[in-house]
């Protein structure tokens, strides 16, 4: 392998090795800033907080604890109440009545309640649904996907989603009373 | 005398249907999974909600929870990689102290030992570098430049006369 290569005819001679150095370095700094692009955009996801009021809900599925999926696109047109919690959650257990006070009460104009049960073990979360009398559907967050998608930071936490899909009142935290939850309700209805 | 004979034989009976019980409930004990089999899984995953803390040591109600589940599921006789998978099907990829090497996760295990070559190649270039003989400052002055100089000029004839 020749050391030195001719760039023109006037015999200007650049080293070969100088060149494959520099092509190595181009190489290296190309690798780095994709490298800090996957980084940055990783942290920049991480760092987002929950779905906003008005923000599109992303189409999801819930299966079940009596293995039904229930498809959130299937639900355009009606309200959808979506209660993350869990059966290790004391604060869950506060709003668990009025949540199935306000499904009562709703049930028949439109509003869906769902229950997602967030990184919980079965058997507690179906006895929790038992010692509450919970009645519409759960089912366990498989994967953690729909935590994911609606960035949740920690239980319970609900989001009422309005009939065009888009995010109409968030609760994080639990719900002091009905009348908190009937209020959100009514702003989706409104929409 | 018949009397105390058959008190003697039904203590013997007693004795001997306790130590049988003993024994059952000694082999009970024993099949069942120790907490050591237990935490040798749990050590290995990671519950979400409690970041960082690793599930063998992890003390919230949720990590106690999935302890006896992964006790539940060692006595049903399931082996660590299938535990392991319900666990990431259950709660997702996240849950692994390893991540797998899938997608962008392959960058992790990629990028160190890349890095690494990396930086003992330069370090070997730098290092021969740095023990290369170094370069003569400027080469022998070409016959036709020397000439034009009148001070090279000079210096060629005291050297030429000298040599006389």
């Amino acid at each position: 392998m020749t050391d030195e290569v001719s760039t023109n005819d006037n015999s200007v001679k650049v080293p070969q090795r100088s060149t494959n150095l520099r092509w190595g370095v181009i190489a290296a700094f190309v690798l780095l800033i994709g490298l800090l692009v996957v980084l940055g955009l990783g942290l920049k996801r991480t760092s987002q907080g929950p779905i906003g009021v008005g923000d599109e809900v992303p189409d999801l599925t819930l299966t079940t604890f009596d293995d039904g999926d229930i498809h959130f696109e299937d639900l355009r047109g009606q309200v959808i109440v979506v209660n993350f919690w869990a059966s290790w959650c004391k604060p869950c257990e506060g709003e668990a009545a009025d949540l199935e006070t306000a499904y009562q009460m709703y049930r028949d104009q439109g509003v869906v309640f769902l229950g997602v049960d967030y990184v919980d073990t079965e058997p507690e979360a179906r006895g929790y649904l038992e010692q509450f009398e919970i009645s519409y559907p759960n089912g366990p967050d498989l994967g953690t996907r729909i935590s994911q998608a609606f960035r949740i930071r920690g239980v319970p936490e609900t989001y009422v989603i309005g009939p065009d899909g888009r995010l109409a009142a968030v609760k994080i935290g639990p719900y002091n009373s009905l009348d908190e939850i009937v209020a959100h309700i009514e702003t989706a209805l409104a929409q | 005398m018949k009397r105390r004979l058959i008190h003697s034989v039904g203590i013997i009976l007693l004795l001997l249907a306790f130590l049988q019980l003993e024994a059952f409930s000694a082999f009970g004990q024993g099949s069942g999974p120790t907490d050591d089999e237990v935490n040798a899984i749990a050590s290995q995953l990671y519950c979400p909600v409690c970041e960082n803390v690793p599930l063998d040591v992890c003390p919230t109600q949720a990590c106690v929870q999935w302890r006896a589940t992964i006790r539940e599921k060692l006595a049903a006789g399931w082996s660590e990689d299938e535990i392991k998978q319900y666990f990431v099907e259950q709660y997702g990829a996240r849950v692994l102290a390893t991540p797998p090497a899938e997608g962008l996760n392959w960058l992790v295990y990629v990028l160190p030992p890349a890095a690494l070559l990396a930086g003992a190649f330069v370090l070997f270039r730098a290092v021969r570098t740095w023990h290369a003989e170094p370069e003569p400052a400027a080469g022998p002055v070409p016959p036709e430049e020397a000439e034009d100089d009148p001070y090279l000029a000079k210096l060629e004839e005291e050297l030429k006369r000298r040599e006389v």
